[in-house]
């Protein structure tokens, strides 16, 4: 532990560590020192000089490095000019007066300096409300302007940065914050100053412009109006919203946000959604969102959801009544005589799989999982345990980041890797490629793919990275399914466990899986399975799909859907599987709902309804609950009754409840109070931190060692290639697909090859080519990566084509 | 007296390494790299009372020892951006006398350790650079740079780094900043570069003219360099003598003649023979003295000149004379300011733009006596506030002009 001194503070004598920023430690003692350019997230910079205050420092004797005593106390000096709060460490014995009359003056001397150059059009301004310089003018601004309105200096108001975020050159104080956010914590510096002095501009140097999947952060942390979101952008006025805490649900990082509402004439009177705004968890996304979690909210408001439950009559589906379509859909589950299917992704809640994994035991039935990825059941054994805390990693602590773009496919994990390796933790990816993450890696091992599980068991009898991860103090390993299908996920994970099996249960210790969806975990933690052969399993049953889109995906599965005897689908949408299904029951989105959702770090958090039902969907556990009735299975339907029955029969959630998911802590840095210049306009969290589950050692039951099974060689002949699959983060899934403020990051289908085997295909970089593998054939434009191998041709996930694991497949120049 | 400084004005073609060689050149660096331990070349710097010449007076030795030997490798960084208004002594050396420059460089280097030094100048200065890097050539081939010199293992090599047009990155860590790429912007200090420099790296930043003089110093040792001067500020400086004078230019003197002898022996007096109104001693920068007969009479050292209210700076001496109001003064100074603010810190970036809109409309005759107050005002208000010394530099030629020279501010004024 560092040092402690004491100092005094506004009168108030406190202890704190030597060499914490004057600001900070006023903070902790609730005192508000007024900022604009600091942030506690960020390295200090002193540039808007708003937290001048005057420092003293008790004056020592040369001779005896005692303090000069004046009536028994320490003599203070106190320094000629004010000093900068934001970049001052305390030291022992410092007097800090920051409420001073002369700390004061110059506090608004610097207010009344950036009010010279500030249009003040709070009237029309986005972050009127909630505004760190309106609410800094209110205490320190003069009363009356010394400069003259004609004088200002006028800048363009609408400049858009990229097409999510939009600049006002006028409003910006120059503070840096947004530039030393892609910097320092995003990693990724795509915008800056330009030119100098009254004239300095923000910028962005790429193109397309702010091209980041974290740039929704900067607008939260502007301390002013300058950068608004093109979703938020005249949206509302920020006192009209009502707040609801919720959990993100496009990945299994389970980020805490808030969704703002307000009832809407242009939406015929309706509460909708305005923003989403990130609530702060320092567990688990501390204060920030990647941008497909604060925009990709709108597919819940498109208008082609499935209003009204439909049944399939004379071969059409036609609109029907609950009662009847649950009674038919009840009738034909009962009568399958334990031939039944319940399919079911992770995009569902906790409350949700329960209730289905209910009903599929009350019939005899198999609960199957819709994913790609396996190894669920060893994260549940060996994931990491109760308190674990990327934002604590560093010295001492190494990441294993095996199969996985992190980028792509948890944004919010890879920047907190990326903090983690900034603080001292040894980071190692290892894949077939390239990813965002090496950058910020201390090791990269490349394997050809298909090397996988060899590589991860390799690791050990490799010199310093194997001494990395045997002497780590920590070890968290995260696998992904980065050019990796269900068996080569299982297999990764079987091997990802043998590295941290000893270390089970222990604080930031263990195997995370980077699922496709929020809740995968959860699904697994309450006994849903994957099968690698799906279509048998379909072929001849009572189906009952739910959130999961099998014959959107693949014509196979379409094949074999159209097989099954009966299907009942319960979605958001008219999916591909929905046309086929003889039932369709509306599901609410999980805006409109209660529930939970179990993270990738298994820390079940709980979500509430934000705005009303759309049309007359009801919330997934409900609609099962009336599905089993009707088939004469009993269960309940309230998401907290759901809950209590959740609890008591899978082990893992023993000992939780909602009120337990609903606790909260004081958490550093203080955020979302009454002092928005300090944290941004990130969100205090008040409604809950969420909760482990127990851990496998808690549990008392010794680990067994992970099997390994045997993977089939994929091995393209002369002429064929090696089709992989990746993970794209704006894919045309169906969260993404239908918000269309991310309509344009999705892109076209692409295909990703080695230059040199691009040209060998005779084929350049942006032209199409013709790829054929599953039955399929489809056409894909070239990108060209040097670090991919040259038999290999790198595919997005849900771009269309059907490739849930690498496949061999054709490729001809179009 | 035979110029230090200046010493081509004496000696034809020392921009060239046979004359330069002839004429004593480089066996300080070589009695230094290969009879003086770095420690003891830092003493005879710091015993001889150098002080920087580049503005702030820092003593020279001082500096070069507080570099972190605990933190490697250090760097040395030639200070060559000149860029204050009424200075333009370095671009002579660096033309003239370009190996005593380079040499002095070089034994700096070889006192704080470092194995590459970079020269730093300014955009416009290309040619100036182009003709370094010749000399740096001559240098090399000669055996005074590269690796294991003088059959020692000390190596050095020189770099030359054009900035892009910012009076900033004359700020040592601006100019750091530029070095590695970044936009010419002042760091926070502390720390300073001797603990965290170019790259994160100890370094020393001297000006050119500072590190001119170390080669002679070695060569005569402190106590001759020290009897030149006066007793504050050791040593001769090259005064770059600009305004209303018969002959402007730069003029090797020691420390402590008086205004009155530079303007009037060397400067040839004032143009029409009129009297002396005001002197800025440190160029734009600079508190506007009063040129009264006392004034004039002051030794130019670093303490005399701040008993007159001003600063001796980089001693760029700007002569003004009746002729001359000093509202048009400040308006032109803070037109500069406000140009050359760099934008980080909120009181020079916003204040010198506001007060570029009070001088324009004091100086063009708009202006009413609260546009005076209010002038002086936000000055005030920027003191002691910004992040670097531009923005309080800034403030020092309004606040003075108004204080010593009211009548030129009245008469403009509408009351």
């Amino acid at each position: 532990m560092r040092k402690q001194v004491r100092l005094t503070i506004d009168d108030r004598q406190i202890t704190a560590p030597a060499g914490t920023l004057i600001v900070n430690a006023a903070k902790q003692i609730g005192i508000d020192i007024p900022v604009f350019c600091y942030h506690p997230k960020m390295e200090p910079v002193g540039m808007c000089r708003m937290c001048l205050v005057e420092v003293g420092r008790p004056i020592i004797d040369r001779n005896t490095g005692q303090p000069v005593l004046e009536d028994g106390q320490p003599k203070i000096q106190f320094g000629p000019k004010l000093e900068t709060a934001c970049t001052t460490p305390v030291s022992e014995g410092m007097v800090v007066r920051g409420m001073s009359e002369k700390a004061k003056a110059g506090q608004n001397e610097i207010v009344e300096f950036l009010l010279t150059s500030h249009p003040l059009d709070c009237p029309i301004c986005d972050k009127g409300g909630e505004c760190p310089l309106q609410n800094l003018t209110m205490e320190h601004g003069p009363g009356k302007s010394r400069f003259l309105y004609d004088e200002k200096f006028h800048l363009e108001k609408r400049v858009p940065l990229g097409d999510l975020i939009f600049l006002d050159r006028e409003r910006c104080i120059q503070c840096a914050r947004c530039i030393r956010f892609q910097d320092e914590i995003a990693g990724e510096p795509v915008i800056g100053f330009y030119n100098r002095g009254r004239a300095t501009d923000i910028v962005t140097y790429t193109d397309p412009g702010f091209d980041s999947v974290f740039s929704g952060n900067t607008t939260d942390i502007c301390p002013v109006g300058a950068l608004t979101t093109s979703d938020f952008r005249f949206g509302a006025r920020t006192w009209e919203l009502k707040s609801t805490a919720s959990v993100c649900g496009q990945c299994p990082v389970g980020c805490n946000i808030v969704f703002n509402t307000r009832r809407e004439a242009k939406a015929d009177g309706r509460i909708v959604i305005k923003r989403v705004m990130p609530r702060q968890n320092e567990q688990v996304n501390e204060i920030w969102l990647c941008d497909k979690g604060r925009f990709a909210y709108h597919y819940t408001e498109n208008g082609a959801r499935l209003s009204r439950p439909l049944v399939k009559k004379n071969g059409k589906l036609e609109a029907s009544s609950w009662d009847e379509a649950a009674a038919i859909a009840g009738g034909k589950l009962r009568s399958a005589d334990g031939e039944v299917v319940v399919l079911a992704s992770g995009r569902l809640s906790n409350e949700d799989l329960f209730n289905l994994k209910s009903l599929a035991d009350g019939l005899g039935g198999k609960a199957l999982l819709y994913t790609q990825m396996g190894g669920g059941d060893l994260t549940a054994r060996f994931g990491v345990g109760a308190g674990t805390n990327f934002g604590e990693m560093g010295a001492g602590t190494t990441i294993l980041v095996a199969a996985s773009d992190l980028y792509n496919e948890a944004p919010v994990w890879h920047l907190r890797v990326k903090g983690a390796a900034k603080r001292g933790a040894t980071v190692i990816v290892a894949n077939g490629r390239e990813t965002k993450l090496d950058a910020f890696a201390k090791y990269v091992v490349r394997y050809a793919y298909g090397d996988e599980v060899e590589t991860i068991n390799g690791l050990q009898q490799k010199e310093k990275i194997g001494e990395a991860i045997t002497s780590a103090e920590n070890l968290v390993v995260l696998f992904g399914s980065d050019g990796l299908g269900l068996n080569g996920t299982s297999n990764l994970a079987a091997a990802c466990a043998e590295l941290v099996q000893g270390r089970a249960g222990k604080p930031n210790n263990g195997l995370i899986g980077v699922w496709p969806k929020a809740n995968d975990q959860g699904a697994w933690e309450i006994g849903f399975r994957p099968t690698d052969d799906l279509s048998s399993e379909l072929k001849g049953k009572t189906v009952y799909v739910v959130a999961a889109d099998p014959a959107g995906d693949d014509p196979q599965l379409a094949a074999a859907l159209k097989e099954a005897k009966f299907v009942i689908a319960q979605e958001l949408f008219q999916t591909a599987t929905a046309d086929l299904a003889d039932v369709v029951l509306p599901a609410q989105a999980y805006t409109e709902r209660d529930g939970s959702f179990t993270s990738g770090e298994r820390r079940a958090q709980r979500f509430y309804a934000a705005v009303p039902a759309f049309g007359e969907s009801q919330a997934d556990y409900a609609i099962t609950a009336l599905v089993a009735d009707a088939a004469g299975v009993e269960l309940a339907d309230s998401a907290g009754q759901v809950f209590e029955n959740l609890v008591v029969t899978v082990e893992a959630f023993a000992g939780l409840t909602y009120e337990i998911l609903a606790e909260t802590a004081e958490q550093w840095p203080v955020v979302g109070r009454g002092d928005m210049y300090y944290g941004g306009t990130t969100y205090e969290n008040t409604r809950g931190l969420g909760a482990h589950l127990v851990g496998w050692g808690e549990r008392g039951e010794t680990a067994s060692r992970p099997r390994v099974q045997e993977e089939t060689e994929l091995r393209p002949k002369e002429g064929q290639w090696l089709a992989v699959p990746v993970t794209k983060l704006y894919d045309q899934g169906l969260t993404v697909r239908s918000s269309k403020l991310l309509e344009s990051h999705i892109g076209a289908a692409t295909v990703t090859l080695h230059p040199e085997a691009a040209k060998r295909l005779g084929a350049g970089a942006g032209e199409l080519v013709e790829i054929s593998l599953n039955g399929t054939t489809a056409q894909v434009s070239v990108l060209l990566d040097e670090t991919v191998s040259a038999s290999v041709a790198l595919l997005p996930r849900g771009m269309g084509l059907p490739i849930s694991g690498p496949v061999v497949a054709g490729l001809k120049k179009v | 007296m035979a110029h230090i400084i200046l010493r081509h004005r004496d000696i034809p073609e020392l921009n060239t390494l046979p004359v330069y060689q002839r004429n004593g050149g480089f066996a300080a660096f070589k009695k230094a790299v290969t009879g003086m331990k770095p420690e003891e070349v830092t003493a005879v710097v710091k015993n001889s009372g150098l002080r920087g010449r580049g503005g702030a007076g820092f003593p020279t030795g001082m500096k070069w020892g507080f570099m972190d030997n605990n933190n490697w490798p250090h760097y040395v960084v030639a200070n060559a951006d000149e860029s204050e208004p009424g200075t333009f002594k370095d671009r002579e050396i660096m033309e003239g006398n370009p190996f005593q420059f380079l040499e002095g460089v070089a034994i700096a280097s070889y006192a704080v350790g470092a194995n590459a030094a970079y020269v730093y100048l300014r955009g416009e200065f290309w040619q100036v650079a182009a003709f370094l890097d010749q000399k740096i050539e001559e240098m090399e081939q000669a055996g005074f740079l590269g690796d294991k010199l003088f059959g020692t293992d000390y190596s050095l090599r020189i770099y030359t780094h054009l900035g892009a047009g910012a009076y900033i990155c004359g700020e040592e860590t601006a100019l750091l900043e530029s070095i590695e790429g970044k936009r010419g912007q002042p760091r926070l200090r502390p720390p300073f570069p001797p603990s965290f420099g170019l790259y994160g790296k100890p370094t020393v930043v001297n000006n050119v003219e500072t590190l001119t003089n170390v080669p002679l110093i070695l060569e005569n040792d402190a106590d001759w360099y020290k009897s030149l001067g006066t007793a504050d500020s050791a040593g001769v400086k090259v005064f770059s003598l600009s305004g209303r004078v018969k002959k402007p230019g730069n003029y090797e003197l020691p420390f402590g003649t008086t205004f009155r002898e530079l303007i009037y022996t060397h400067g040839g007096g004032i143009i029409d023979d009129r009297p002396v109104k005001g002197i800025m001693a440190a160029g734009a920068s600079s508190s506007i003295i009063v040129a009264d007969e006392k004034a004039l009479d002051t030794p130019m050292d670093y303490a005399s000149v701040r008993t007159l209210g001003g600063d001796l700076g980089s001693a760029s001496v700007i002569v003004l004379d009746d002729t001359i109001g000093i509202d048009w003064v400040v308006n032109k100074t803070i037109h500069f300011f406000k140009h050359e603010s760099c934008g980080k810190c909120t009181p020079c970036r916003e204040g010198n733009y506001w007060m570029q809109h009070l001088t324009e409309r004091i100086h063009s005759g708009q202006g009413d006596a609260s546009d005076v107050e209010l002038l002086n005002s936000v000055a005030r208000q920027m003191q002691g506030k910004c992040l670097c010394a531009l923005g309080e530099f800034a403030t020092m030629a309004v606040v003075t002009g108004i204080e010593r020279f009211p009548e030129d501010f009245s008469v403009k004024t509408r009351v």
